[in-house]
Parts: structure tokens; C-alpha cells; sequence
């Protein structure tokens, strides 16, 4: 029977009733003009061999799941870190519905953001007047404090020049002189998502700076700044308060997006919540230090802050993993001669005791995985602490440097030897990895869920699990909560990836009477 | 009914393609073919001498004071001038913002909506902007628009790069489609054997030089007037020279994919004719004072 008003039923399980399997199968018959099921077998075969990874990676034509997003995106979760700040993009109305969705079906969480909907005509003549109209409605409709000033593609192939446009919206009278609107260039097709929230942070940061460091002393706020870069975990964002409140650290992060991506359901809707306060971000020049959380997509911040605030932004990687935490920690007490509290120390021999006690369990198992270049290099890390091998790391938008910088990492390792840094290449080259070196499970964002259904396609034993760290997540709930930076994010990482591997042994060993001799009630 | 000829008119900036081609047009008008007129510049001076304008109003720019393109209407933008002509500018941004390129395509796709191309029209010319920068000014001579690309030049030296260079573009198109180089007008600057010079040119090229129009005081004259000669003099010896490139222009049959010529070929022609002279090495990338 089809669909009854008294029990309706989501596609699945409704679409295996015979009547739509017959419906399915018919329209195939009939209109697909489908190749019949052997040929389509060859084919999937023929993509799981060796020669197919060959021709695969010899690609140069097309990009297929590229495992990254475009730089408005970034800009606008920079611009939602910061106090009653309206992320603006200056072009294409469709691409702000898409930055919107996606963050969306991430953070489940209403995402204000606006477009100036530039047209045909505003493609020819410029967006100026866009700018104008779409500066004024959206202060005088959402009374933001700061309106952050981001571009598509559109505006950045015609070459609209947003410092003038701003300017011109002020001296005409559109919006107050002294109002704050920000602004950075941000074309789709440079960079990634990474590059186009570097880009904003830069644009405010130079804001609010670049003309103001008259009478500024790097030290003389007692402050360390520290900058995320683009981060979906708001544990992270959290836990960076926490262990700088432990430390008795005065410290200020700069663009902060936890409350208003994590409000409550209390009846009241939150337009804006928390952020980074503009009188932070001008004081933050006044900071010790810098510390760029994730240094490889924040190279233009790094330099602003570098040349301008004169700050020396110490060297470090991503804090993932044990030794990165220490050394992020160990930074902060030298820089502030504060030192590490009890509470921190009782934290890290936490997870060394957990990494012990798990260690039998992921020692040896092979893991690849794709995503961001800091992310990709601090989960390479961990999982190398914690002696599992690492197989392939991919990441498209990274450079030269990165590749070799991670495989340094991997050198320095036993269980790095026989790892691959891939960059430049996209889900479809990792589809490939997938099948020819089989590791044991690969880790990455919701996308990945179509490769470990492939690889399962062709049989079980050629399955590899998929393990939801990175962004987005889409099908599944409230990761986006969770922590992967610090200790405490170590402990959520390991967490999830010992049970992922005892989830797949309990699944392998729970046939009765054949596996079932190694399904064991203590693990 | 004759099937609708489209042609579009290319050459270097400042070589008279507006002013020639309102001429060609007005000559066409006067035995009686129906003729369309269409723009493609940001400067909206193509149609003047027939509207008896100073600047016609550019659809790209009623588009914007009226909101949209959608907002338009085809009488709005389309104005009937000497000889029944029909006269449209797609106009553009001002120099320095937005995109002309984009105008160009927003305006043609404009008026083929709007039914501007209609069953009685014999020709369509459109009047390229001098330097096709970007795609938008190749848009007259894509898929099912202009079939005959007519370059104006002259005996200059840069004119004749121009003219080389555009036919150098044509080739990517006419490969792919019905677009082909119908030939050379030479619109004198009075340089030493210029017709000869362009012949030669235009047979390199695999083309015809279609008409050589002599230079003539009384276009400027007409021009004061913003009209065509035609119109202000018809019985000046150089109103029958336009008459003459109307009437080669409707018996025109020597429809090519051109052949542009090499730099050193080009150089080469040029120094045949006297206008440049041969390289001396030995002096390349040394200074007044090295020289001394």
C-alpha cells in the first residue's frame, strides 16, 4: 500500500513495499535506459583496482567532491564571532542561502547572514548602488553594532571595489561615518573556505587597527590573543576559555561564535549572542602575543599581526593531540610567566591513562583521513601518539609546504612510514585510497558515508568505516558540540575512535556460533 | 523575403567604424533594404548620424534607472531614424566599474526576447566596441548572430595589427560555427599606396579588400550635422562611394575563415611597403648613452 494518512512513512522503509519496489523497478525498465546490472558490476569493479587509482590520480580535467568549501563561507563564520556583527556578502543572493543552509544543517541553528542580490544590470553597472541600498536596510532592519563585508564570485569577476563602495555608502550619507563595516575580499574561486575567513579576520582586524596603533604597547594589556580560524567544534572555542581561566590567564579570543551558534530553546529568538566585542579586537594590538590556533589557513592573519601589532605569533601547531596541547600550554605560561595549574597536569595524566588503557585497541589499526590542513595535521598526530598507522592524509586546498611539513611528522614516527600526504586532490581520489590500501577506517566529514558504502558494495571484508570528525556533519547530531582541541579534546577523539573500533569487532564477531567465540562482554 | 543578414563591424579604436558603418547603412536604407543598427559599445555613439542625436538612450542604461532589464519594454529603447533605420545602443558602465562585457549580452538577449529581430529586417549590423577585451564584445559573433565580420582599417601600421588580431579571434569561433570573415574596408588615412597595401593584407589573409573609401571632408562636414552623408550631400562624389561598399556588401559571396598572417609576416609586408624598416639588432635594449 501507498502512502496512509493514519501512518506515514519516510521513504525509507516505505520505498521496499512491493508496490514501489515494482514502481522503481518498472520506471527503470521502461525510461532509464539503464545498462543491465552485470556491465554496471564490471564498472564498479573496474573503479576499486589499482589501474583505476592510476587513471584516477593521473586526472586533470575535473574536480569530483572536493572536500572544501568556497571563501565567503569562511568569512562569514569569522564575521558571526564577533558582537552583534551582520555577516554581509556583497553579490549573489543564492550563494548566502547556501552559506546559510550549510552552516544550518551543521550546527542545526538559524544562521543570520545577508546578501545584497545583486541582478543582471548590477553585473554590468557595478554593485555600488546594491551596496548602498543593502548597507542602509540592513543596519536600519537588523540594528547590528558592525557590518562585516564579504564578496561572491559575481562581484569579484566584474572587479567591484568594496573600500570605495563603503566609503562612497558613508559619504553619501547611507550609513554613519564612524560606522563599523569591515571588509574583505573573498573570490570563490581562490582558496577555500579556510582562505576566506584569513581574509575577513585581516579585513576586520585592519578595521580596527591599521590606523589606530598610536600609543600602543605590544604587552601592555597583559593579554594573549588567540585566534581560531575557521572551527565548527565549539567545544574548542570552550575549551580554550577554560583552560585560559584555569591558568589565570587574562586572554581574549577573537571571533567567537559559540553562543550564537548554540543557543537555547527558551522562546526568546537570539539574532546575535556573545562574540568578540569591538573594543577587544582594538585593544588586541596592546596583547603579549598572538596564537594562531590553526597556523596553515591563517598565513595573511599571521602576517597582519606580525607586521602591524608587531606581535612575534610564536610557532606552533594546531593543539591536538597530547604533545601539541603541552606545547601550547607551555607557550602560554612562558609568555605570561604563569604557570600550568594542578588542574591542567591532573587533566593530561587523564588522557595518558585513557591512551594507555586504550592503547591495545588502536596500536597497529590503519587509519586515512581528509579535511582542513590543521585539522588533518593534528589528527596525524594523534592518532601517531596513540600508535595507530596512518595510511593517507588528503587535503585539497594545502600547499607544497604542508605536504612536506606532514610528512615530517609522519617520519618522525614507526607508525608513519607508510603514510601518503595527498594534497590538491579531492573524495573521489580517496575513494580510490580507500579501496587499493584498505585501511581499517578513514575519518572525515558526512561525505565520506558515500565511499563506505561503496567499499561496502563490494563486499564486507572491503568495507571501511567511516569515523564523523571534521566539517560538515550533517548526519549526525550535536558533534558539532564536542571538543577536539586540548586534552579534552584528545579524550573525545580517542573515545571515538576506540569505540568506533570496537563497534566494528563487535560487529564482526557476533555471528552465533561462528565468530562469536571473540564477542566478549569486556573489551 | 531575402533571409536576415547579420554582420558585425570590428577594427581598431578611433578607425571610423561608427561613422562608416551609419554610412553603409544609410546607403543601404536609401534602395530600400531594412536595416537594424545595434551598438555594442559603452560610449552608445553608433547610431547619432541617423538619429540625428547627441547620444542615443542605451538599453543598459534605461535598464538601470528602471530598475531591471525585465522592466523594459522593446519601444523603449528602440528608435527609428534616416531611411525607416532602426537604431539600438546596449550601452554600458562608465569606465572603471561594473562589467561592458556583460552589457553587451545582457543587451542582445534583450532584444532577441523582445522580437527586435524582426521578419522584414534584410540587415543587422553591429558596431563593436575598438578592443575585444572580454567575451561579452565576442557575443555579436556567436551561435546564430553575425555570420559576416566586416574590419574596417586602414594603411597604419597599428591598424592593421588591429585588423590581424581580429581575424586571429574570428578563427576560434568560425571553426566552431557559421561565423566568417567577409572582408576588409579600408577607410583611407591617406598613407603612400594604401590600397594596394590592404589588397595585399586582405589576400595574405585569405580575404578581399570589399571597398577602399577615400578620404573626403564632407563626413566631417555631415558629422557637425550628425548626419550621413547620404543624407546631407547625396550627390557628393563620396555618398556614391558608400553606395558602391552598400551594393558590394549585398552581392558579397566571399564569405572566409581567414587565415591571419604570423608578426614576422605582417613585418615583413610593412617593410615591403616602406612603412617600417628593417630591425637593427645590435641595437636592442641599449641606451642613448651606451650609443654615444
Amino acid at each position: 500500500m501507498s502512502q496512509q494518512v493514519d501512518k506515514i512513512q519516510p521513504s525509507y522503509p516505505l520505498f521496499r513495499t512491493d508496490e514501489y519496489k515494482d514502481n522503481l523497478a518498472n520506471k527503470r525498465a521502461l525510461y532509464e535506459e539503464r545498462h543491465d546490472q552485470d556491465k554496471i558490476d564490471e564498472v564498479f569493479q573496474w573503479t576499486t583496482t589499482e589501474e583505476y587509482k592510476e587513471i584516477n590520480f593521473n586526472r586533470e580535467a575535473i574536480t569530483v567532491n572536493p572536500a572544501k568549501a568556497c571563501q565567503p563561507l569562511g568569512a562569514v563564520l569569522c564575521a558571526l564571532g564577533f558582537e552583534k556583527t551582520m555577516p554581509y556578502v556583497h553579490g549573489s543572493q543564492g550563494c548566502v542561502a547556501y552559506f546559510r543552509s550549510y552552516f544550518n544543517r551543521h550546527f542545526k541553528e538559524p544562521v543570520s547572514c545577508v546578501s545584497d542580490s545583486m541582478t543582471e544590470d548590477a553585473a554590468v553597472f557595478g554593485g555600488q548602488k546594491n551596496m548602498f541600498a543593502g548597507l542602509e536596510n540592513a543596519k536600519a532592519l537588523y540594528k547590528p553594532d558592525m557590518i562585516a563585508v564579504s564578496t561572491t564570485c559575481m562581484a569579484e569577476v566584474i572587479g567591484d571595489d568594496l573600500n570605495a563602495f563603503i566609503n562612497n555608502a558613508k559619504k553619501e550619507g547611507h550609513i554613519d561615518q564612524d560606522y563599523p563595516v569591515p571588509f574583505a575580499h573573498t573570490p570563490s574561486f581562490v582558496g577555500s573556505h579556510t582562505t576566506g575567513w584569513d581574509n575577513m579576520f585581516e579585513g576586520i582586524a585592519r578595521y580596527f587597527t591599521l590606523n589606530f596603533m598610536e600609543g600602543k604597547e605590544v604587552g601592555s594589556n597583559g593579554k594573549i590573543n588567540f585566534v581560531p580560524g575557521f572551527e565548527t567544534y565549539l567545544g574548542n572555542f570552550r575549551v580554550i576559555h577554560r583552560m585560559m581561566k584555569e591558568m589565570g590567564v587574562d586572554y581574549c579570543l577573537i571571533s567567537d561564535p559559540t553562543e550564537t551558534l548554540d543557543t537555547p530553546a527558551d522562546g526568546k529568538f537570539r539574532m546575535y549572542a556573545g562574540g568578540t566585542t569591538m573594543d577587544e579586537v582594538k585593544d588586541a594590538p596592546n596583547a603579549i602575543d598572538t596564537i594562531l590556533l590553526q597556523p596553515w589557513q591563517l598565513e595573511k592573519t599571521k602576517k597582519y599581526v606580525q607586521t602591524t601589532w608587531n606581535h612575534d605569533v610564536p610557532k606552533l601547531n594546531i593543539p591536538m593531540g597530547l604533545e601539541w596541547t603541552d606545547e601550547l600550554l607551555m607557550k602560554v605560561s612562558e609568555l605570561t610567566g604563569k604557570p600550568i595549574p594542578a588542574s591542567l597536569e591532573l587533566e593530561r595524566g587523564r588522557l595518558v591513562d585513557m591512551m594507555t588503557d586504550s592503547h591495545a585497541w588502536l596500536h597497529g589499526k590503519k587509519f586515512a583521513l581528509y579535511g582542513d590542513a590543521d585539522f588533518a595535521l593534528g589528527m596525524t598526530k594523534f592518532l601517531l601518539e596513540m600508535g595507530a598507522e596512518v595510511t593517507d592524509v588528503l587535503v585539497n586546498h594545502a600547499n607544497k609546504r604542508f605536504k612536506k611539513a606532514c610528512e615530517e611528522v609522519l617520519k618522525a614516527s614507526p607508525y608513519g612510514q607508510n603514510a601518503t600526504v595527498h594534497i590538491g586532490k579531492d573524495l573521489w581520489h580517496f575513494r580510490s585510497l580507500m579501496f587499493t590500501n584498505k585501511p581499517d577506517f578513514m575519518i572525515g566529514n558526512s561525505y565520506g558515508k558515500f565511499i563506505q558504502r561503496d567499499t561496502l558494495y563490494k563486499g564486507d571484508d572491503a568495507e571501511v568505516p567511516l569515523i564523523r570528525i571534521g566539517f560538515p556533519i550533517f548526519d549526525r547530531h550535536h558533534l558539532h558540540r564536542m571538543t577536539t582541541l586540548g586534552y579534552e579534546g584528545a579524550m573525545y577523539m580517542l573515545t571515538t575512535l576506540v569505540n568506533a573500533v570496537l563497534e566494528q569487532l563487535d560487529k564482526e564477531t557476533r555471528g552465533m556460533g561462528t565468530t562469536d567465540y571473540n564477542y566478549d562482554l569486556i573489551r | 523575403m531575402a533571409k536576415l543578414r547579420q554582420c558585425a563591424i570590428y577594427g581598431k579604436g578611433g578607425i571610423g567604424k561608427s561613422t562608416t558603418t551609419q554610412n553603409l547603412v544609410a546607403a543601404l536604407a536609401e534602395v530600400g533594404k531594412k536595416v537594424m543598427i545595434v551598438g555594442c559599445d559603452p560610449k552608445a555613439d553608433s547610431t547619432r548620424l541617423i538619429l540625428h542625436a547627441k547620444a542615443q538612450n542605451s538599453i543598459m542604461q534605461m535598464a538601470a534607472d528602471a530598475g531591471s532589464v525585465e522592466d523594459l519594454e522593446l519601444e523603449d529603447v528602440l528608435k527609428v531614424g534616416y531611411g525607416d533605420v532602426k537604431c539600438v545602443e546596449s550601452g554600458g558602465p562608465e569606465p572603471g566599474v561594473g562589467c561592458a562585457g556583460r552589457g553587451v549580452i545582457t543587451a542582445i538577449n534583450f532584444l532577441e526576447e523582445e522580437g527586435a529581430y524582426s521578419d522584414d529586417l534584410d540587415f543587422v549590423f553591429y558596431d563593436v566596441l575598438g578592443d575585444v577585451v572580454c567575451g561579452g564584445f565576442a557575443m555579436p559573433i556567436r551561435e546564430n548572430k553575425a555570420q559576416e565580420i566586416y574590419i574596417v582599417c586602414s594603411g597604419e601600421m597599428m591598424a592593421m595589427y588591429a585588423a590581424n588580431n581580429i581575424a586571429k579571434g574570428i578563427v576560434k569561433y568560425a571553426n566552431s560555427g557559421g561565423v566568417r570573415l567577409a572582408g576588409l574596408i579600408c577607410n583611407s588615412r591617406q598613407t603612400a599606396r594604401e590600397d594596394e597595401l590592404i589588397m595585399e593584407l586582405a589576400k595574405q589573409m585569405g580575404t578581399q579588400m570589399i571597398h577602399f573609401v577615400p578620404r573626403d571632408n564632407v563626413v566631417q562636414r555631415a558629422e557637425i550635422r550628425r548626419m550621413t552623408v547620404i543624407e546631407y550631400e547625396p550627390t557628393a562624389k563620396q555618398a556614391d562611394e558608400y553606395r558602391s561598399l552598400a551594393n558590394k556588401i549585398i552581392n558579397n559571396k566571399n564569405l572566409v575563415i581567414p587565415t591571419p598572417i604570423t608578426m614576422d609576416e605582417l613585418e615583413e609586408l610593412l617593410m615591403n611597403f616602406g612603412l617600417m624598416e628593417a630591425e637593427d639588432e645590435s641595437v636592442v635594449g641599449k641606451a642613448a648613452a651606451a650609443e654615444a
